[in-house]
């Protein structure tokens, strides 16, 4: 038996006190199906061959590490942007979804489900599903439907199929809700690609796996532009957290790294109006995983806000709870006043349009405490093009 | 012999009624489970309302929802049932809800009130069978009350025969793919394969068939291939509504098994 690390959770998929899989009956054979052979098929050399060749001609990997010099001038540190921004479909998403397409090829699956927030991963699930001819069904919360109208249209472009979930806070929660219990409903033809390192074992590790790419390569470019592999800081937005777990994973087992997760205040972390989850959460379940969870003293479930539909989910991944638990990651949590400031700072002063979620990430160059010498690199895991409308709204000018 | 054991000596088909605490007023509860024995339902399920229950379709999502607008949660829920066995003495009573609430209010006090009040089982369908064994076996058994596990058409054969060790109730059979409340899609004899195979496994529990079964028809239909069926969703619609809940409820146990 393996001990378990940051990197690999235990057998039944615990990292820490965190994790498991507490699912109904239902999607118990499917689950354990993937359980038993997504180790075996990620390491598989053809699935190996195939993935890197999409990352590569598909996705346009290795993405940019770009040195920041304009922000590093103005925080009196190195800054290097880690540019998922310019993977096709213009996030991080797409490193996942062409990594799981092939996956539920392999289980001889037929139709794909997911979840969206922001519509991301939404619009990276309806692209692979493109590229492969399957059949595609997202579910998004009717209020994301509307705060990410472009995307809706891209997906349907695409050719999925977009149902509205219209239960409870008719956010990301109730989307993933949603293709859940479609998940059950479909037991046998369909994989559930879910879009972060949430959801039961083997979800959190499978898809912190399939992002781990972003941090292999920064290990790589950073060797190169700054003569070491190591930064003093890595830092990334965490609302599931999967461009956190994927910029982190590589640098987990070095302690001399900080890792900082940044997760949205809202209107302020004690507001009544945030989804600050390792500050207002307690441990329990959601979606089928043991993690940190915002919730009432009854356990139910409580309804988060960010104003960026990528952020606003009441829990985070159990690798996130355990690092957020075991402090090797520092979190900070940042409104969105804060974010919508890195949004004109960061496209004033390197002609970069940060999607809001990363905006969260930009904000935090001012308390990392970060000396001259120090290197930073934020993980820029989309672009703001999908939050025009936002911006607009906000009058940023 | 615990009372669910003693409901399957009778020789006739069970009608297992499940409904959610709290709905459609919260002080509903009681006075609709006792509607129901008195109609003749054999066993009631009796639903601890949860913000997010995956395994619910939208009828019992919906009646949850409003359970918790109505104040329902676990410390009112165990004040309302404290003398329930005065009011209803042989009926077998089940708890049916999430792990997360049922955590939080603490696995052992769950346990202990349930008992106190006089429950006879737990349906818990995102409890995972090993963390029931390694975790909660002790207090369920200290406690006297018995896990009820669900069994879907995917469920292996081994695995079906470790449910069937685990307690000393009866399984739950779902009818097929989905979620509460939901129609029977399925192609004509898939669903009559499955339960004859199961019931071809001469398991030690009884067996009761749940998810969309909604009315005589159905339920007789169910009945055919184990021990009786189980009605949620269609129960909760018909007190929707209703100026007079508990005469609903048992009008439509009337409605099933007249």
């Amino acid at each position: 038996m393996t001990v378990p690390t940051y990197q690999q959770p235990t057998e039944r998929g615990y990292y820490g006190q965190f994790g498991g899989a507490f699912i109904p009956e239902m999607l118990y054979p499917n689950v354990e199906e993937l359980r038993q052979q997504y180790l075996d098929i990620l390491a598989d050399p053809e699935f190996q061959r195939e993935y890197q060749q999409l990352l590569r001609d598909y996705v346009g990997r290795p993405t940019p590490l770009f040195e920041a010099k304009r922000l590093s001038a103005r925080y009196g540190t190195r800054v290097f942007l880690k540019r998922e921004d310019l993977c096709h479909t213009g996030a991080h998403k797409v490193n996942n979804t062409v990594g799981q397409i092939l996956l539920a090829r392999r289980l001889g699956k037929t139709r794909i489900i997911a979840e969206t927030g922001a519509g991301q991963h939404g619009v990276a699930t309806a692209t692979v599903c493109a590229l492969m001819g399957m059949e595609c069904i997202v579910y998004m919360g009717e209020v994301d439907m509307e705060r990410q109208k472009p995307n809706v249209y891209r997906m349907r472009l695409l050719g999925a199929e977009v149902r509205p979930a219209s239960s409870g806070s008719k956010t990301l929660k109730d989307a993933t809700n949603e293709a859940i219990r479609d998940w059950i409903s479909n037991p046998v033809d369909t994989h559930y690609i879910i879009g972060s390192v949430v959801g039961p074992h083997p979800y959190p590790d499978l898809v912190a796996r399939l992002q781990a790419v972003i941090s292999e390569e920064m290990r790589k470019q950073l060797l190169e532009k700054t003569g070491s592999e190591l930064p003093q800081y890595v830092v990334a937005c965490v609302g599931g957290g999967s461009n956190a777990a994927g910029a982190f994973y590589h640098f987990l087992e070095d302690p001399e790294v900080q890792l900082v997760a940044v997760e949205a205040a809202g209107h302020g972390v004690h507001s009544g109006h945030s989804a600050a989850t390792s500050v207002l959460g307690k441990p329990g379940i959601i979606h089928g995983s043991r993690t940190l969870l915002m919730q009432d003293e009854d356990g139910q479930i409580t309804e988060p806000y960010s104003l960026s539909a990528g952020l606003d989910y009441p829990g985070i991944g159990p690798l996130h709870a355990f690092l957020a638990d075991s402090k090797r990651a520092r979190f900070i949590s940042v409104t969105d006043d804060d974010a919508l400031k890195a949004v004109v700072e960061c496209s004033r002063l390197e002609g970069i349009i940060p999607a809001l979620e990363t905006a969260h990430a930009l904000a935090v160059l001012d308390q990392l405490g970060a000396g001259p010498d120090d290197v930073v690199v934020i993980n820029l895991s989309g672009r703001g093009d999908k939050d025009l409308e936002t911006y607009i709204q906000q009058d940023l000018m | 012999m615990n009372r669910i054991q003693q409901a399957f000596q009778q020789d006739k088909k069970l009608l297992n009624i499940y409904f959610t605490a709290g709905y459609p007023q919260l002080d509903d509860t009681v006075p609709i489970l006792k509607a129901l024995a008195d109609a003749g339902a054999d066993v009631i399920e009796i639903g601890v309302p949860f913000s997010d229950p995956l395994a619910d379709g939208p009828v019992i999502q919906q009646s949850s929802s409003v359970a918790l607008q109505n104040g329902m949660n676990m410390r009112v829920l165990f004040g309302q049932l404290k003398s329930v066995r005065e009011q209803v003495p042989n009926t077998p009573i089940l708890l049916m809800g999430y792990l997360n609430p049922v955590m939080q209010f603490g696995v052992e006090n769950f346990c202990r009130e349930a008992a106190a009040a006089g429950v006879d089982g737990v349906i818990l369908p995102d409890l995972p069978l090993d963390d029931y064994v390694t975790e909660y076996q002790d207090i369920f058994r200290r406690h006297n009350l018995r896990p009820v596990f669900l069994i879907t058409p995917q469920t292996a054969p081994e695995r079906i025969r470790r449910i069937d060790e685990l307690t000393d109730s009866f399984l739950y059979l779902v009818s097929g793919p989905g979620t509460t409340g939901g129609a029977n899609t399925q192609a004509a004899g898939v669903q009559e394969a499955y339960f004859e195979r199961i019931s071809d496994m001469n398991l030690r529990n009884p067996r009761l068939v749940g998810f969309g079964i909604s009315d005589k028809q159905s339920f007789e239909k169910a009945c055919q291939h184990a021990e009786g069926a189980i009605i949620g969703s269609a129960l909760i619609r018909a007190l929707e509504g209703a100026d007079d809940a508990p005469a609903a409820a048992a009008a439509f146990v009337s409605s099933v098994i007249s």
